[in-house]
This record gives C-alpha cells, structure tokens and sequence, in this order.
C-alpha cells in the first residue's frame, strides 16, 4: 500500500516535471569545444553565455565536446531535454547540428563559424577576425627584425587560412621581404603541443609569434623567449606583459542577448551573420606602447578605417603562391570567395595539408 | 634549417624536457602493472597533480610544497581505485577509466579559482654550463631538478625490479598472485603499495606540466599525456629502459616534425602529425622482439582480480 502510494507521487511529480520543462520555462543551450576555463576561444562564448543569463533567461552549457559522434550525441539531448535555443559554439559541430535540426524542428539552432543552413531552423553566424588579423599582419611586418612572423595553425578550414592570408597580405604591405611560416597543431586546444609549436618556429628564427588556437601557452613562450606575440579570443595579456602586442578578442554577448530574446518572443528568423569591427564582435585589446606611439596611431587608424569600410583586408590585386591572380586590382574579395578560401596567397610558405 | 652543433644541443634538450611527463607517468604506472593492476587512471592522476601543484604553488608560494603537494595529491587519488579494485574487487578497466573521467572533472572543479594566474619561474639547474658549453650545454645543463630525477628513474626502477627483494616479491604478485599468497606474501598490501606509487608519480608528472613546463593552470592540460604513457609501458613491454627510449622517440619525433612543418619541407602535414605515434610504435616493437623476455616481463595476472580465499 504505501509503496504503492510513493510510486503514485513519483510518477506524478515526474510527469508534473517534464509538462513544466517543456511549457514554462525557455531555456537557452550551449555547445563548447574547449574548457570554459582556456582563456580563449571558450571562456569568450561563456561570457555571452553569462550575459544571456544576466538578461533573465535560462542557459545550460556542454564543455570540451569532441568535433564528431560525440558532438551530434551531446545536441541531441540538449534538444530533446526542453531546450529551445541551441549554440553549437565550433566549426566541426556543423553537420551535427544540422541533423539534429532536421528532427527538432520547434528548436532553434545557432552554428558558429558553419556555412551550412539546411532546415529553416538552422541559423549561422560568424565574426571577421580577419580584420583583426590585417591589423596583426601590420604590427608584425613593422616590428619583425628577422622578417620571419611564425604562425601556429590548428585545423586546415578557410576560417584558419582566410586569417594566414589577411595578416600575410597587410605584412607585405609594410614589409616586402617577411616570410611566414605555418605550423599546423591539428588541434584547437592542446597547451603542450601549441607550447612546442611556438618553440619550433622560434628556433627557426621568427620574431613574432601567432595564433589560431586557444590557449595562454605560445604567448608565456614568446615572453620567456623576449620574441613578439598577439593573443587569441580574448586579452591574455597578463600571460605575457612585455610579449603581447595586442590580442583580437571575441565579443559574442550582444548577439547571443539579442538572438536569445528574439527566440524567446518568436520572432527569430534564420539568417547568416558576419559581423567583424564594425559592429564590435571583433575587437581589438589595448596596443602595447613597446611598439611606439607611431606605429600604435597607424594601427588605430587602420582599425577605424576596416570598421568604416574605408580598406578591406583583402583588396586587389592579390596573388596565389603560383602567381595566378585571386583577386583583381581595384576590386575586393566577395563575401563568397572569403568563406570559401583554400588557397594561400603569395608570400606564405609551404602547401595546405589537404 | 640551421645545422649548427650548438642549435642540436637545443633541439635535443628541447625533446628532453617534452619527454618528461611521459617517463614518469610511464615509470609509475610500470610499476603498477608489474604487480598485476592495470590503472587506466593515469590521465585523471595527472590532472589532479597538475592542479594540486599549481593550487598549492599559488596558495603557499612554495615550489617544493607545491611538488610534494603534487605527489600526495596523486597519491590520494590512486587510494580511491585502490579500495575499489582491491578491497571492493571491481573491475580494473572500468575503475580506471572512471578515476580518469572523475579526475579531469575534479581538477576542472578545484581550478575554477586558478584559471588566468600566471605561474612562478621554476629554478633552472647549472644555467651557467648550459651557455657556455656548446652543444652537451644545452643537453645537459639548465634543466629543472625534476628532468633530472625523471631520466634517473627508470633505471633506478630497473635495478629495484630486477635487484632488490621487494622487486622480486612484486613481480611475483604480478606473475601469479595465488602462488605469492600461498608463500606468505600479503597480495592485498604488495599490490595497494604499487598502485600508490603509481598515483605519486603521475601526479608528480602533472606538476610537471603545471609548474615547469607550460606553467599556469588550464583545464585538461595533460591533453592524453596518460594515454600516451601508457601505450608506452605495453609497447616497452614492461621494461622500464625501453620506456625511457619510447618517450624519448615519441617528444623527440613531436617536435622534430613541428621543426620540418616550420622549415616547410614538402611532407603531408598530416603524415607529419602521426609519425611520432607510428614511428614510437615501430621502434617499441623491433627493439621489443624477444619472445622469451616480453614472457618474462610480461605479468601474467595483469588486470585480474585477486582475492584470497578464506
């Protein structure tokens, strides 16, 4: 009798739970690639996240989920657990967010730095850290003495050879005779092994150090090693005082705020974003004075002029490695071609791994 | 590509210094494995050094209290598989794998607090020899004292194994447990002592990581380190020299392809990527070709469970 009575309650209180879930409360999702503790990539899409919480909506999160099976697994059950709005926060949770989408059409789904939109469900959206990057490639190409800027590469996808090329590009531009060298870590996130990398490509006579992965490490080797650095997604200054010249620093909270409230009140739509300087998902951290106050006035004026329109990071003519032309004089690269890039420009050594 | 000596000598302290959470990992666990555990822990173990010796570091500003600190900390952590397997008899695989998973969450927990500090300057051995001396300077000299420990133990490790009493009991409890019970031996205690070993040394190899050499805490930093090490006591066949050469192959080839991408040699990157993998394997298995020694270092009661019967 009384067993029977707990079962009663439970089986209620279980079923009062889910209706609740499913009606009452909107709640907000996301998916992360690293430890929201890296300090980088992460720790920026956790900060929208806190500022989506600030603004009164429910969010939950998913750290240091693997790009594959694990990924579709780990969507899955945030869709099917009452969540309404999903933020697949890496390149590699494309096509699982996409299948996901297709069996949860009453959720909305958000793909960072993807191009694919296959149900009507799906949005995308992206920041144009290449503009970052030319104001890097601008720094690098003055400050290098060795005329050898290191680059630490994670995965070979246009987003990563889009930011090779745009800093190469504005490092000629001051600097004819730099060379870059890329060393590809096929990882986002492995402090150890981007610590090595960073190493390597000192020894091999770079000067200037840069990222395009997550962590704190290659900036405290370029301190330790008195070689210039730039930091990645947000300020790391404080792990390389002297090194750091600047860092791009990744601002997702307006966007994560403004799509959770749109979701919230039904009138999300799909769309496909890119926003850069302009509209403030890129900025750039303090420059560091070790670099002059000429040069840091050059470089602001730069930085206004990309968020004005007034120079585009990719602006004809521009060359492959074989000397063929990508990009005619006096044109600028199409949105299309950007998101597409997979091939290097002149001047960067080596193939991309195919 | 400059050949010069000296730029050698760098190179080759360089693959050193990488290779130095794999050896002590990898000495720890061999022990461990000798006396007939398997500890797929290793990973978690590492983590929770590493972030015990950098807490500490932070909290004390005491590197020798942060190493110590690190050691116990791994130490405690091997007590929990250790009345698991042993006491509660559960299954080594499993348990191991669950100390992993538990101490990558742990160590993510505890270093919510120490995310963004910048670590302290580890004191550098002979950093006056390493400068002046081309070539052996920088392969011998300028390194932290926990290198030098690193490359001395697994021959201490093959001497205690091989020549010393309680050497020779752990082998035996790792060979055939029932037999070592019914001479006496405690199967319970000889194997609990290892396991604890084995915690130490991988939480030593975390602090490693956090405190010399990436020094700041950031989550997962061992990044599959534990895995590796591992891999290296099976394919080293439980010989603690051949795990020296393992990890010296697998840091070394890391970053001589790092090197080669940089000097932008025409090789598949990826094909660069696995060669520390494939090449460490390969090695492992040529040198590792005598079928009489891999039965003789093998221990044949590996991830069984014993108890005794009353």
């Amino acid at each position: 009798m009384y067993k029977n009575f707990l079962r009663y309650v439970i089986s209620v209180l279980f079923f009062l739970g889910v209706s609740g879930q499913a009606n009452a409360d909107f709640k907000v999702g996301f998916v992360y690639v690293g430890p929201t503790g890296d300090h980088g990539w992460t720790y920026q899409h956790d900060e929208g996240r806190k500022a989506v919480e600030a603004a009164g909506i429910k969010t939950t999160y998913v750290e240091s989920v693997p790009e594959g099976a694990d990924a579709e697994r780990v969507i899955r059950q945030l869709a099917q657990s009452g969540h309404d709005l999903i933020f697949t926060t890496s390149f590699g949770y494309m096509d699982p967010t996409n299948k996901v989408a297709k069996d949860f059409p009453n959720v909305k789904f958000e793909h960072a730095t993807g191009y694919k939109r296959e149900h009507s469900n799906v949005s995308t959206y992206s920041a144009r850290f290449y503009e970052g990057r030319t104001l890097l490639g601008h720094m690098a190409g003055k400050m290098t003495k060795t005329n050898v800027i290191g680059y630490i590469a994670s995965f070979p996808i246009p987003e990563v050879i889009r930011g090779i090329n745009a800093m190469t590009l504005a490092a000629q531009k001051v600097n004819p005779d730099i060379k870059t060298k890329i060393v590809w870590v096929f990882t986002w996130y492995d402090p150890g092994k981007e610590s090595e990398a960073a190493q390597a490509l000192i020894d091999q006579g770079a000067d200037v150090i840069m990222q395009h992965t997550d962590s704190t490490a290659p900036v405290q080797v370029a301190e330790k090693a008195g070689v210039w650095s730039f930091g990645q997604a947000s300020d790391m200054q404080r792990f390389a005082p002297k090194s750091i010249l600047t860092s791009i620093i990744d601002d997702w909270a307006p966007y994560y705020v403004e799509r959770s409230i749109a979701a919230r009140d039904g009138t999300w739509k799909q769309q496909d974003t890119w926003h850069g300087l302009k509209e403030g998902m890129v900025a750039m951290a303090p420059y560091n004075s070790a670099m002059g106050t000429d040069l840091v006035k050059e470089v602001e004026q730069l930085q206004k002029d990309l968020a004005s329109g007034k120079t585009h990071s990719f602006t004809g003519p521009i060359y492959d490695q074989k000397g063929n032309i990508l990009v005619a004089e006096g044109s600028v690269a199409d949105d299309g071609m950007l998101a597409g890039m997979n091939v290097y420009v002149k001047g960067v050594e080596g193939d991309i791994p195919q | 590509m400059s050949f010069d000596l000296n730029f050698i000598g760098i190179l080759i302290g360089a693959i050193m210094a990488s290779s130095v959470p794999l050896i002590l990992a990898a000495s720890g666990e061999l022990i461990t494995e000798r006396s007939g555990v398997l500890n797929l822990g290793v990973e978690g173990m590492m983590i929770i050094g590493a972030i015990s010796g950098f807490a500490l570091m932070v909290i004390t500003d005491n590197l020798f209290l942060a190493v110590i600190g690190s050691m116990i900390s791994g130490l405690i952590i091997s007590i929990i598989f250790g009345v698991l397997t042993q006491s509660l008899l559960t299954n080594h695989v499993a348990t191991g794998l669950a100390l992993t998973i538990f101490g990558i969450g742990m160590s993510a927990m505890i270093g919510k607090n120490f995310v963004g500090i910048p670590g302290k300057e580890f004191p550098l051995l002979f950093v006056n020899f390493k400068e002046n001396i081309p070539f052996l300077g920088p392969i011998l000299f300028g390194h932290s004292i926990i290198l030098y420990f690193a490359f001395l133990l697994p021959f201490l490790t093959n001497y205690f194994l091989k020549k010393t009493k309680i050497g020779l009991i752990i082998r035996a409890v790792g060979d055939s447990p029932t037999s070592a019970s019914n001479q006496g031996i405690n199967v319970t205690l000889v194997r609990y002592s290892c396991i604890l070993y084995g915690g130490a040394m991988c939480g030593l190899a975390g602090a490693y990581l956090s405190l010399i050499y990436t020094p700041q805490w950031i989550e997962n930093m061992t990044g599959g380190r534990g895995w590796i090490a591992l891999a290296l006591v099976v394919f080293a066949t439980w010989s603690p020299i051949k795990v020296l050469i393992g990890a010296l192959i697998f840091g070394g080839i890391t970053i001589l392809q790092l090197h080669m991408q940089a000097v932008g040699l025409r090789i598949p990157v990826q094909l660069l990527s696995a060669l520390p993998y494939i090449m460490t394997i390969i090695v492992l298995v040529v040198i590792s070709r005598d079928s009489r020694k891999i039965k003789l270092n093998t221990p044949t009661s590996l991830g069984q469970i014993f108890y005794k019967e009353k």
